[in-house]
């Protein structure tokens, strides 16, 4: 039972987080900071999350290729 | 946004599932046999269609607001673990996706595993390969047909993008009764994480209370941004692709750059 709900658990991780579990952490931050930025700053922070995105990208892609080359 | 858009994007992603779908399929089908396959397929059909008609109501029922918050960022975490693959392919970090290949390895697979029977499915490896290969491959095209549907509160646009989809594709697969290695997939796949990725974006900041400049016309340049970042990104990992061994070819960018 603890086995299956093992796989269950790893399967939906690599199925929405996949290879770089920091894209992941680095967008619901983002998403947050905007959260926090719009209601509490009252700052329009529309750039945020795509900034974040190219970033996290950018960063990811460094990880994956930087042990390459 | 009209319907067309979403029906565009959705049929897209779901196309380039349904190619690695088929692949898997064909190599069952091809090498074992067409009963066990089709009942797999049909099995994990109804699967597939339970958890659309179980979730996609039921994703509704949220407020609008804290629906896109939630389904922007899993698509925009989504899309961008799409982006990076189909980044490091088209730079020659990763080697492309070729569903001729795939269909080779199944193929051999599928030859030298041993015929069993289990109630009224004659060959069970026929069976469970085929199950898998379109749940796992049809859970990703429910996951983009849930999200976007929703999202757009149009989810019957979704499913239909989906299902001409999932028809073209299985009936070219019929067709030419070999996988549809000739596809430019690794660009579509490209395409379909800048889609995610931008649709994502948007919809995240919107449910975290952001007012796009322009509304839903912001789009029209999140989209061209995101595939100009992601093509640069490409030319900069291209500077840095690793040098092929000898007697092997990097592999090539295939239809993203040229």
């Amino acid at each position: 039972m603890l086995r299956a709900l093992k796989s269950f658990g790893a399967f939906w991780y690599d199925f929405v987080i996949g290879d770089d579990w920091h894209v992941a952490a680095i967008v619901v931050v983002a998403l947050g900071l905007t959260a926090l930025l719009t209601h509490a700053a009252h700052v329009s922070a529309w750039w945020l999350v795509p900034l974040a995105a190219f970033a996290a990208l950018a960063w990811s892609l460094y990880r994956a290729t930087a042990s390459k080359s | 946004m009209t319907a067309l858009p979403l029906i565009l994007t959705v049929f897209v992603a779901c196309a380039v599932e349904a190619i690695e779908a088929l692949t898997i399929v064909l190599a069952a089908g091809l090498t074992r046999q067409w009963r066990s396959t089709f009942q797999g397929m049909a099995a994990a059909l109804v699967v597939l269609a339970a958890v659309v008609a179980v979730l996609g109501p039921t994703i509704t029922l949220l407020p609008l607001g804290a629906l896109r918050l939630v389904v922007g960022a899993l698509l925009a975490i989504f899309g961008l673990q799409w982006l990076r693959k189909a980044i490091l392919r088209a730079s020659g970090h990763k080697a492309l996706h070729d569903e001729a290949s795939a269909y080779l390895r199944e193929v051999a697979a599928a030859k030298a595993a041993p015929v069993s029977s289990r109630g009224r499915v004659s060959d069970w490896y026929a069976f469970t390969l085929s199950f898998k290969g379109v749940l796992l491959e049809g859970l990703e095209v429910v996951f983009i047909v849930i999200t976007f549907g929703d999202n757009q509160r149009d989810l019957g646009a979704a499913v239909i993008g989906a299902a001409i989809a999932v028809v073209v594709v299985t009936v070219t697969g019929i067709a030419v009764r070999a996988p549809l290695a000739k596809v430019p997939e690794n660009a579509l796949k490209f395409a379909v994480g800048i889609m995610l990725t931008s649709f994502g974006s948007f919809w995240g900041a919107e449910g975290a209370g952001v007012t796009w400049p322009g509304g839903d016309a912001a789009l029209l340049v999140i989209v061209p941004v995101v595939a100009v970042v992601s093509l640069a990104y490409v030319a900069l990992l291209r500077r840095y692709r690793p040098a092929p061994s000898l007697g092997q070819q990097a592999p090539a960018a295939e239809g993203v750059t040229r």
